[in-house]
């Protein structure tokens, strides 16, 4: 198939960037959109032309390193994948594609369609763990978990922190990638005694970034893993109960 | 790296009370204006069963306007509750306001001056949820207007204290007021709609089983005020009150 694409180039993060078209011939149906925009490359490095930056690695949906947008849908306009399980029998004959960076303050391009998204391990290096002590190995199934908390903790862990959430959300908030990393942790036992301070620090880190949370649902139809935003309401209520117990263990002390 | 998208965040050195140090995270404005959003919401729907009175004859709409002064009984002086009442409002919606406006400022800021080329097609956001501001806005100059035509009747040059049944005739004859008053009211029934549901995502009642009928909640109660709200200029147009 026969496709032009409209690609950001920008040469650096605090370099101007512009759309740049790019025609790309005789693509097969079967290639992966990554595998598309590999052909591209190898046809303008021939060219004697810099390749189109972006960012990949695992190529099996599992990394979150490879979100774009893709005519105006974060990883595409196919609901639950990532940009690499995007293949291009999607696209038709003759199609125009229009390739662009996620867009937000908090992630801004380092180059092309890559984004810095290391305010997401902002967040995470905030609270998203649980101490352990070193010590002999322990038995395995030593705590008991219940099924219905499992499940849920590992619906919320599936997240793959692409950001495909934040690019969706009209108001850029990082909500939906918090609220999974709160909910995957905040849900288990193991996950407890750090609770409601992990809460607080994740989130007001969240906010030293991000924008606020509107209810739009945009980014649980952007989400790879289709992340419930019901992790968002119980981040909400997580927090403030976190907030009020801070002040009674204020008094304690 | 010489950019790493942080915004440069005021935050003081010295510790604020524990209310005001709340008020500053994002997530607890949300459950401020979720929480001053039900004290309003309460406000409408009884605001608008209050005047359903008007159906039944001057007398009884008068009666109950004379009744919110005398509100409380003998137990405390003429008109102190509905003063009380009246502060409270104000307070909820100026906590409302503000909250929006801070957040909706943060919000701009966080998405950046570089907007996507190709106009996002929304999957899950509704006419309604993008539209918060702006039938925020409406409301807000509509209340003001409101007040000034029926309470204070500075814009309603027939206007007699105290007889309600008059007031509302006098004002909804005038087509152009008719017509505000519609507009206002389907505004606000937007802003509702996705007000009410959104709430309970905010203070995060939130479960899977009942989670739908958060959606059922908001389009009934929606319906209910916004019917109710445009009956009265409606019936008055029409010439069903007289
Ligand atoms: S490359 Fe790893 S998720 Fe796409």
């Amino acid at each position: 198939m026969d496709l032009t694409l409209k690609v950001w180039r920008q040469n650096g993060p605090d370099k101007p960037g512009e759309f740049k078209e790019y025609e790309a011939k005789g693509i097969s149906e079967e290639a992966s959109f990554l595998e598309m925009l590999d052909i591209v490359n190898e046809r303008i490095v021939e060219s004697g032309g810099v390749p189109i930056e972006f960012d990949h690695d695992c190529r099996e949906g599992i990394c979150g390193t490879c979100g774009v947008m893709i005519n105006g849908h974060p990883h595409g306009n196919q609901k639950g994948t990532a940009t690499c399980q995007l293949h291009m029998r999607k696209f038709n004959d003759g199609d125009r594609i229009v390739i662009e960076p996620w867009r937000a303050t908090g992630m801004p391009v380092v180059q092309d369609l890559i984004v810095d998204r290391s305010a997401l391990d902002r967040i995470i290096e905030a609270g998203g763990y649980i101490s352990v002590d070193t010590g002999g190995t322990p038995d395995a199934n030593l705590i008991p978990v219940p099924k219905e908390a499992a499940d849920a903790s590992m619906d919320a862990a599936a997240c793959i922190g692409c950001a495909a959430c934040i690019a969706a959300c009209p108001n850029s908030a990082g909500q939906l990638f918090t609220a999974a990393k709160l909910a995957h942790l905040n849900l288990l036992p193991q996950g407890q005694p750090e609770r409601y301070d992990r809460t607080i620090a994740m989130v007001e880190k969240m906010e030293e970034f991000f924008g606020s949370c509107t209810n739009h649902g945009e980014c649980e139809e952007a989400c790879p893993k289709s992340i419930s935003i019901n992790n968002i309401a119980f981040m909400n209520r997580d927090y403030l109960v976190a907030k009020f117990k801070d002040r009674r263990k204020a008094g304690q002390t | 790296m010489t950019t790493t998208g942080r915004r440069e965040d005021t935050k003081p050195a010295r510790k604020l009370p524990w209310i005001l140090e709340l008020y500053r995270s994002d997530v607890a404005k949300k459950w401020i204006m979720a929480i001053s959003g039900v004290i309003l919401l309460g406000y409408i729907a009884a605001h608008m069963m209050g005047n359903m009175k008007i159906y039944f004859g001057p007398e009884e709409i008068n009666h109950y306007g004379e009744a919110l002064r005398e509100l409380g009984g003998d137990l405390v002086p003429k008109t102190h509750l509905l003063w009380i009442m009246r502060i409270g409002l104000t307070a909820a919606f100026a906590i409302h306001i503000h909250a929006a406006y801070s957040l909706t400022r943060k919000n701009l800021q966080a998405r950046g001056r570089v907007r996507y080329d190709v106009p996002r097609e929304y999957l899950a956001a509704n006419y309604a949820s993008r539209t918060m501001r702006w039938s925020g806005v409406i409301v807000l100059f509509f209340v003001l207007f409101h007040l000034a035509d029926l309470t204070w009747g500075t814009t309603n040059p027939d206007f007699i204290r105290g007889d309600v049944y008059n007031n509302m005739i006098a004002s909804f004859e005038r087509v152009p007021v008719a017509i505000l008053y519609i507009v206002a009211n389907l505004a606000l029934g937007l802003h509702i709609l996705h007000g009410v549901w959104s709430l309970f995502q905010s203070i995060g009642a939130n479960n899977r089983v009942y989670n739908k009928w958060r959606r059922y909640l908001a389009w009934g109660f929606t319906a209910v005020i916004v019917v109710g709200n445009l009956s009265f200029p409606i019936a008055i147009q029409l010439g069903i009150i007289s």
